[in-house]
């Protein structure tokens, strides 16, 4: 399969994160269109390393996979937080810090 | 397999973004990691696509499918806030698609049309992956650690129960030095009184 389609697949998946993000409104939900939108990006890494034919590309993505597990934890920890002081799990409500 | 498994990976993130209940969204997103795992494979990119199955759709699943069940699928409400929202955000998404696919097909990369560089047998085998990590990427290797040992400590902070809420930090490590002052009292502490949280002596 030609790379050009990973790559496609790659900015529709983005797209859908993205998408997401803007429509959804419950963290939990926000965090995992996070998710899929690195992902997206994993694969675009992980397609170009073949298409060049060199390893680094694959090193970015677990260094990805890495970041994406700490994002991942500390947002967890988030919407315990909130959860635990009875606060609404809105990202719509959750507005102390709008100016 | 390439179709079978874009197939899934795109029906996995439109299941997150259109379900309802997270809990539901969480699975879907399971399913989206197991076919991106197998475009991985078809990239040759085996370490990548392991990882992909044991840290990603076993670990960080496993904790999302326990935060939704600690705070409780609630289901959101239906109303929109900002008005036209739900119709602006796929218009969104879709002028990205567009946007996207235009700024990679048009860069008229030759190689594109190609199905990649011809690699060997070796290619994206965890020998090559550690080889690399460890000589090129060692600065890189070494500042994930420290952000993996930083996220940990900040999870900790964020999620902990605290015994005495609006007092915070200040209990915890008030009740940890005394009880390192003072370890048979702590340790005498539960069975003198009975309530569970009394690390504190008081």
């Amino acid at each position: 399969m030609n790379i050009e389609w990973y790559v496609v697949l790659s900015s529709l998946l983005f797209a859908v994160g993205a998408m997401g993000i803007l429509l959804r409104r419950s963290p939990i939900v926000i965090l995992l269109c996070l998710e899929l939108m690195l992902n997206a990006g994993n694969l675009a890494l992980v397609a170009f390393s073949k298409m060049v034919g060199n390893q680094q590309g694959q090193v970015f993505a677990i260094v990805v996979m890495v970041v994406a597990a700490c994002e991942v934890v500390v947002g967890l920890g988030l919407i315990v937080a909130i959860f635990r002081r009875k606060l609404p799990l809105d990202v719509d409500l959750l507005r102390e810090l709008k100016g | 397999m390439f179709f079978l498994a874009a197939l899934g990976a795109l029906g996995g993130a439109v299941g997150v973004v259109a379900l309802r209940n997270p809990f539901y969204g969480v699975l879907a997103l399971i399913v989206h990691l197991f076919s991106l795992a197998v475009l991985f494979l078809l990239l040759t990119a085996a370490f990548v696509a392991a990882a992909q199955v044991v840290v990603y759709a076993g670990a960080v699943m496993v904790l999302y499918v326990f935060v939704v069940a600690y705070v409780g699928g609630s289901e959101e409400p239906t109303f929109d806030p900002i008005p036209g929202q739900r119709f602006l955000a796929p218009l969104m998404g879709a002028a990205l698609f567009i946007e996207l696919s235009i700024a990679v097909l048009g860069s008229s990369l030759l190689a594109f049309e190609t199905h990649g560089h011809d690699v060997g047998p070796g290619f994206g085998n965890p020998a090559g992956i550690g080889k690399l990590l460890l000589e090129s990427f060692l600065l890189p290797f070494e500042a994930s650690s420290i952000l993996l040992l930083l996220a940990a400590v900040g999870a900790i902070v964020l999620a902990g129960r605290r015994d005495t809420p609006g007092i915070g930090m200040g209990a915890e490590v008030g009740s940890s030095k005394h009880s390192s002052e003072a370890p048979a009292e702590r340790f005498e502490d539960p069975s003198t009184s009975p309530s569970p949280a009394g690390g504190a002596p008081s």
